[in-house]
């Protein structure tokens, strides 16, 4: 009983502290200057990893899918598998996975250091609410950035593919980026955009939360980082799931 | 009119009884210092006088006003009011000493540039520290921190300052210094303040000294036959308890096992 009890007891404090920080969007005052910070280490920050992510996934999907598709013939379709299972899938998840491993962490040990060192306190005492002050910029900058960086890593997934369907299968450059582009309809790019939105709230909210519940000294800042890493993976991937479905239901 | 009351505060984490029924009054310009080993619950009386903490139950006043059951919104316009040294300082470390000095005066964004300039050279001076404003908190040692904090916690010039354990790991010159600081406060500036210590040797500096102006120089004068402290008094605790309350004078007849373990 004691588990399910504190389980119920974090969901709701998570969703509590998920609504403050939505909610402090309308009210005063408002720290612009931090959450373009928070979106530049965040974004700019994580240009390098997701790229690097995007280009060798989409390179080692065309290797893979390559075989399965020569068996039916349909070897220049490659652009087109390529592209949707990075657009749908494979972009906004790896995507969010990589931001919440370099980003989630980072969050959660900043924070967790803040309130170990009685900084959240001291920032409480000096009359700033921290939900304000840091949570608020932290998310509204996962939120808006992820979706940027999801868009680079499909670009770069698409430019990996590309260089493998040249290089390897001697496909030709245009019927590549013709499956390719041509196969990408409206709805695969919402869902492309959707996606990430979810996730970069996943990823910062989760983030916070572990960082501002840290509880004794520096072991506990450790033990949030790897909470908040893992519980923002698993919620990323779970909620992919539903997302899928729901979407998939929107549109039948 | 007292400036901090509590009444039949009871607080407790778990099962972990911090206070019960506990009661307390600082008049203006009152010191109180609060005296307990470690987990004996007297860190938890500065968090509950800022609402940082809630108590279970009682109720706490500031100015004549309940903060019980005031929301965090509304707690902020009382924080702004009261100072607070945390232990080891708990400055900002990602901003300069200055900033984190002027922190609530550029939060607060009334003030221009010039004045909140003017403003931190004159509290990092109060506290001697006039050269440290654009040193970054790690680069200090541990008693500039401490420094640092109680001038971060002057800057909006406040009537009451919280100390938590200001001299902890200090060496007996420097827990002089900051002693003269809070010596300072209290006799010149009318500031009421909560002191919660272990270190009695500190605590007796302030019971025993005050600060007054003599030809426009600070000096300290001793207790003597001539006249007697009483803005200072004394607050021991053990677990959650107090067992003795008056001023130093008393505190030393004391014959308690555990207040005369302080005194030696």
């Amino acid at each position: 009983m004691g588990f399910i009890y504190t389980a119920l007891y974090e969901v709701q404090q998570f969703t509590l502290l998920s609504l403050q920080a939505v909610s402090n969007l309308a009210r005063r005052p408002r720290y612009f200057q931090d959450t373009l910070v928070q979106m530049d280490l965040i974004g700019v920050g994580s240009l390098s990893i997701i790229l690097l992510t995007g280009f060798f996934t989409g390179g080692v999907l065309t290797l893979q899918s390559a075989n399965s598709l020569k068996t039916f013939g349909a070897v220049n379709l490659t652009g087109q598998l390529v592209a949707l299972s990075l657009i749908r899938e494979l972009g906004p998840v790896l995507s969010a996975l990589m931001v919440a491993g370099r980003v989630g962490s980072g969050i959660a040990s900043q924070l967790g250091s803040m309130v170990v060192t009685e900084q959240i306190d001291a920032m409480r005492a000096l009359g700033t609410d921290p939900t304000k002050k840091l949570v608020t910029p932290r998310v509204l900058a996962c939120t808006t950035t992820l979706p940027l960086l999801t868009v680079l890593a499909d670009v770069f997934g698409l430019i990996g593919g590309w260089v493998v369907s040249v290089y390897k299968l001697r496909l030709d450059t245009n019927l590549y980026w013709n499956t390719a582009l041509r196969s990408i309809s409206y709805n695969d790019a919402l869902e492309g955009l959707v996606k990430p939105i979810v996730f970069g709230f996943i990823v910062g909210m989760v983030g916070c939360y572990c960082g501002l519940r840290t509880k004794g000294g520096t072991r506990g800042v450790g033990e949030s980082t790897t909470a908040a890493v893992v519980v923002a993976s698993i919620l990323v991937i779970v909620a992919n799931f539903f997302l899928t479905k729901i979407i998939q239901d929107l549109r039948y | 009119m007292s400036i901090i009351r509590f009444e039949g505060v009871s607080k407790s984490y778990g099962d972990v009884v911090v206070f019960k029924d506990f009661n307390m009054q600082l008049q203006p310009a009152e010191t109180k210092v609060v005296l307990g080993g470690s987990r004996s619950g007297k860190s938890t009386i500065l968090k509950l006088a800022l609402g940082l903490v809630k108590p279970d139950s009682g109720s706490i006043f500031i100015d004549g006003d309940e903060i019980t059951h005031l929301s965090e919104e509304a707690l902020m316009p009382i924080r702004r009011q009261i100072g607070m040294v945390f232990q080891e300082g708990a400055l900002f470390d990602s901003m300069t000493v200055g900033q984190n000095v002027a922190y609530q005066l550029i939060e607060e964004d009334k003030l221009g540039e010039a004045e909140i300039d003017s403003i931190i050279q004159q509290v990092l001076g109060f506290v001697g520290l006039d050269q440290a404003a654009g040193m970054m908190p790690s680069e200090l040692s541990g008693g500039m921190r401490r420094r640092v904090a109680i001038a971060r916690a002057l800057a909006a010039r406040p009537r009451i300052v919280l100390y938590d354990e200001p001299t902890a790991g200090l060496d007996p010159i420097t827990s002089r210094t900051i002693m003269e600081l809070i010596i300072k406060l209290r006799d010149l500036e009318g500031v009421t303040s909560i002191l919660v210590t272990h270190d009695l040797t500190a605590a007796t500096i302030l019971s025993s000294e005050m600060a007054e102006i003599v030809d426009g120089e600070t000096v300290f004068r001793r207790e003597d036959g001539e006249f007697c402290l009483i803005n200072t008094r004394f607050l021991v605790l053990r677990s959650g308890e107090v067992i003795f309350e008056g001023p130093d004078e008393l505190l030393r007849q004391c014959n308690d096992g555990y207040i005369l373990e302080f005194l030696e």
